[in-house]
């Protein structure tokens, strides 16, 4: 039988869809009179995703430059890295003979500000914000979010975030340089570390203008997901994409807020005198007045949401390749109610195992046991959507494009990182494990190349949507490829140096015989991810070349996806649909069924027909 | 001249990316966009199957190369007695992940080259099916159960802290930026009290003079330790967060300024022990520095190393110190070498508050260095200037 042709959609949009008067106001005036209201103070949905998505690139660029510079000096400390000067200043030191290396200071200042911002700018509001901004009023029929005001502000109050962070890079005591976790005494007091002076203050106050950004998007995506779906738009009948970014949304509205709470105690600490961080402190020649604080406390307030905060880098992830996968292998998502319980389950679990970074902190071993306990519980909701991806390939008839090459890359990385997880969250393994090189592999691959896979999964995927032109195949193979086995050629390794004991977070390993054996593979790892860096720069190149020149998408949907953003014109407008908000008839999941390739979730259930 | 070539190369390349593309999509244009996506098609899935494979033999060249640093086994085995446990819980958490690993990757990549598209093929309609994922969801919970348990257990035997009946000695670490200081207690046996406001630059840890119990503290420039006996180490900080971290006894414990932490290990291989078992493997068969080929080999230059591994400052990874292992007569030795800092570096300074007093522990010392037998004589300083009082009332 044939898919509906474009007349039979939009005959059904009218004819069931529902006419909620948008068009009847004008709204043209007040959303687009011009340039500056059109694309950058813009209230458009659309818009405000490509301005997460454009920032969190040009963030990207910025922090993983930042790792080919400090890695440069990790696997070759000896070269000569006096022609850095140009660009890094003072930073560049030179010994006797003039032979330039990275001054320690701004090497962990390096570290540091590589770790903030792919956490949070790259990873956070660049993968979340532009995709939940895209997909949640495309897919749940909606004609924009709840409310744009909001929305555009998240943007902006992250633009802000971004400029303040990136004001701090140039500050002459150097930026924040105490690790992404910023934990106190070193982040609380200047005498401890050049970097936690100004550059600490900007750090905080870029932070804190974030958590506001998270928090006006997040608000609004819950909304709109609960309050403006359309008509016959059950939660059961939402595709995973907006699952993921629904639970993603009220996970970071409770932890954010817990962040920033921690984050005003620091401020007071470092501005007021108070000691909630602060005990027996003797510094640069002094003992400090400060007595009865404790740093563990801003520890378990930075997890709290720290650890939230990696499933809501990852989450949006696995709701895109769950949707990515079920498209090309032209196949339903196997155990979509599975699929919903184990986010819920992981988000759920997520509040109760912070403490499992904390191990080795001093905290009583006994409360441990809860948080190891809890810890490997969530191996088990991982553990069905791994396998429910890879049993949806099973039988599928599967399209190799990007976008679906990236899905299961995303796949394969989840399963590495994610098996790793179960040695660290072991807390007996963890005593060997905690802060060393095992961890850096752990986690780079498990929540920063899988959710990038996820994330260039959904760039490629919906690519034609918001730009109404394809991005190059090849280039996006070469990408793919090139990545996956560059990827893997950088961390991989990595497990080998923490299983041999070697810290993280090391300027140099020269100074312990326990360290030092491995500089070839230190070299190993610098080429590697020099590599990987050029090729995210094709993706780049790619991306913007096809703006304005990739291939014209001329079929609404290209796809031959079940799901609401592809009944929209090619280059929707302004409330997204021109008519009527079409109708939800089925699940998003009809792929294959009774002999046919897709069934769009507009089409009414045919006489007799079960839903899934 | 350098940054203009590197301009021009990286233009080159990104004109060459271009081209790429522009061609790929103009021989779809010429040879039909059908055959073309099909044989692409074709070719991700063969590289699917080819990249399974290059990447299951990577694993395990790679891990077969690097076994020797692997835990628990060659050389580098653990030298503590809890430490074999964690390597067992390591390895056997290796195996099960490993299995799941090799499981699922065939599985991924072996359907994803398996179901590649071909014309007219027809997918399965599975949307669920609930057996399976109940028996996919139950024998997750079941490994994982085993690890937790087996993991629990070790670690709350593990991190007990001693009792009080228990034969160990204790001792001290303190990290500062950017380095460790180490105390023991002495002849006492009891480490004596600080306070941060007492630091100064002859008392680097605020060692509280009155407190008698310090007098007999030593502060050794190296940590040596008797083979077989339970230490306890108090971990404590000055001034940010540290990481008291020993690699080979698998031993790692955050210093907090304010908050004194703790480890419990049994050294069980001394250093010289560990040595030997080194010179078994050709790696440890080169020299130790590559600037003087005929000096000691690695084996043999070998020490146990004290590192910090809790970000601290600029200078974070510098914070080495040498742990030795000795037997008890070596330690017994040894410890009869340190003296006092006390008596070494405060005795007699404006920082003593006995200062012209004679102290019960010097008398001792001139009791040990007087042959048996002789009578002390009768010039000792009377008992009553003795600090008894500050003395009783500490030890209460």
């Amino acid at each position: 039988m044939a898919t509906l042709t474009k007349i039979d959609e939009e005959k059904l949009i009218q004819e069931q869809g529902y006419n909620d008067h948008f068009h009847d106001h004008h709204h043209g005036d007040k959303y687009k009179s011009n340039f500056i209201t059109t694309y950058i103070f813009s209230m458009d949905h659309k818009i405000i995703a490509k301005q997460f998505l454009i920032t969190g690139m040009f963030w990207a660029i910025i922090g993983a430059g930042m790792s080919i510079i400090f890695r440069l000096q990790l696997g070759f400390p000896e070269e000569d890295y006096s022609w850095l000067r140009y660009l890094l200043g003072k930073w560049i030191v030179l010994d006797e003979a003039g032979v330039g290396s990275l001054s320690q200071e701004f090497y962990y200042a390096l570290v540091t500000m590589h770790g903030t911002i792919l956490v949070f700018f790259v990873l956070t509001a660049g993968l979340s914000g532009t995709f939940s901004n895209l997909l949640i009023p495309l897919q749940v029929g909606a004609r924009d979010m709840a409310s744009p005001l909001l929305n555009m502000m998240s943007y902006w109050f992250f633009f802000m975030a971004g400029l303040v962070m990136f004001i701090s890079l140039f500050v002459s005591t150097g930026p924040f340089s105490g690790g992404w976790t910023a934990y106190p005494p070193l982040s609380a007091l200047p005498q401890a570390s050049s970097g936690s002076g100004a550059g600490m203050t900007l750090w905080l106050v870029s932070l804190v203008l974030f958590v506001v950004s998270v928090l006006l998007g997040g608000i609004n995506y819950v909304t709109t997901v609960l309050n403006l779906r359309t008509k016959g738009m059950s939660m059961w009948r939402m595709p995973l994409t907006i699952w993921a970014f629904l639970i993603t949304a009220i996970i970071g509205i409770l932890s954010f807020p817990v962040l920033v709470s921690g984050f005003l105690l620091l401020i007071l600490d470092r501005s007021l005198g108070t000691s909630f961080y602060l005990s027996e402190i003797f510094i640069g020649g002094q003992a400090l007045d400060h007595v009865g604080g404790s740093p563990v406390l801003y520890q378990h307030l930075f997890w709290f949401l720290g650890h939230p905060e990696v499933y809501i880098i990852i989450l949006p992830a696995m709701g895109i390749v769950s949707e990515v996968l079920s498209v090309h292998a032209r196949k339903p998502i196997f155990g979509y109610k599975a699929m919903v319980l184990s986010i819920l389950a992981i988000a759920f679990l997520s509040f109760i195992v912070w403490a499992h970074h904390m191990f080795m902190s001093g905290v009583n071993p006994f409360i441990s046991n809860f948080f190891v306990l809890f810890t490997l519980i969530i191996a088990v909701p991982s553990a069905v959507k791994v396998f429910n991806w890879i049993a949806t390939l099973y039988g599928g008839n599967i399209r190799f494009n990007s976008p679906m090459l990236f899905a299961i890359g995303f796949v394969s990385m989840f399963i590495s990182g994610g098996l790793t997880g179960i040695f660290l969250g072991n807390s007996t393994i963890d005593i060997q494990m905690h802060d060393t090189y095992f961890v850096v592999a752990h986690f780079h691959i498990v929540m920063g190349i899988a959710a990038f896979f996820g994330m260039f999964a959904g760039i490629y995927h919906w690519f034609p949507k918001m730009y109404s032109r394809f991005m190059n195949d090849t280039l996006g193979k070469i990408h793919f490829w090139g990545t996956l086995i560059g990827a893997y050629a950088i961390f991989w390794p990595m497990h080998y140096l923490g299983i041999a004991g070697v810290p993280r977070r090391y300027y140099s390993f020269d100074t312990f015989d326990t360290f030092r054996h491995f500089g070839t593979m230190n070299q190993f790892i610098t080429v590697a991810a020099i590599v990987v860096f050029a090729l995210q720069l094709l993706f780049v190149v790619n991306f913007f070349y096809s703006i304005w020149k990739g291939k014209k998408v001329t079929t609404q949907n290209p796809w031959g996806a079940t799901t609401l953003e592809w009944t929209t014109p090619i280059t929707p407008g302004h409330g997204n649909w021109p008519g009527n908000i079409p109708a939800v008839q089925r699940w998003a999941y009809d792929y294959g069924k009774d002999g046919r390739e897709f069934i769009s979730q507009i089409e009414p259930l045919a006489e007799g027909e079960k839903e899934h | 001249m350098t940054a203009l070539i590197i301009i021009l190369c990286i233009t080159l390349l990104i004109i060459v990316a271009v081209q790429i593309g522009k061609i790929s999509e103009l021989a779809q244009k010429i040879r039909g966009e059908e055959e073309v996506e099909q044989e692409a098609n074709n070719r991700s899935a063969y590289a699917m199957l080819l990249f399974l494979v290059a990447f299951m033999v990577f694993c395990i060249v790679t891990a077969l190369y690097y076994r020797n640093y692997m835990l628990g086994y060659g050389p580098h085995e653990s030298a503590s007695e809890h430490g074999g446990r964690i390597d067992s819980i390591f390895n056997i958490t290796l195996v099960i992940t490993g299995i799941v690993f090799v499981i699922t990757h065939i599985a991924l990549f072996w359907f994803a080259y398996k179901y590649r598209a071909k014309k007219g093929n027809k997918v399965l309609y599975i949307p669920h099916d609930n057996k399976l994922e109940v028996i996919w969801t139950i024998i997750p919970a079941v490994v994982m159960t085993i690890l937790v348990v087996g993991g629990l257990d070790a670690w709350n035997d593990i991190m007990a802290d001693v009792r009080e009946d228990e034969d160990y000695m204790e001792i001290e670490a303190t990290g500062y930026q950017f380095a460790w200081d180490i105390r023991y207690p002495g002849a006492d046996g009891v480490l004596g009290a600080r306070n941060y406001k007492l630091i100064t630059a002859t008392n680097p840890i605020g060692q509280d003079w009155e407190d008698v119990k310090n007098l007999d503290d030593i502060k050794p420039d190296e940590i040596v330790l008797p083979v077989g006996k339970k230490v306890r180490v108090r971990i404590t900080s000055r001034d940010v967060l540290h990481n008291f971290y020993l690699p080979h006894f698998r031993v790692k414990m955050d210093a907090v300024p304010g908050m004194p932490t703790y480890f419990v290990f049994t050294p069980t291989k001394t250093t010289a022990e560990y040595r030997a078992e080194l010179k078994n493997y050709p790696e440890y068969q080169v020299p130790a520095l590559a600037e003087e080929p005929n000096g000691p080999k690695l084996w043999e230059a070998f020490n146990y190393e004290l590192a910090c591994a809790e970000l601290c400052g600029s200078s974070h990874f510098s914070m080495r110190k040498i742990v030795r292992i000795v037997t008890q007569d070596e330690y017994d030795a040894w410890i009869k070498t340190q003296n006092s800092f006390y008596l070494t570096a405060i005795r007699n300074t404006a920082d003593d508050p006995f200062s012209g007093k004679a102290l019960p522990i010097e008398m001792e010392e001139i009791k040990n260095e007087v042959p048996s037998g002789t009578s002390m004589g009768t010039d000792t300083v009377p008992a009553e200037s003795i600090p008894v009082d500050t003395l009783n009332q500490d030890q209460k």
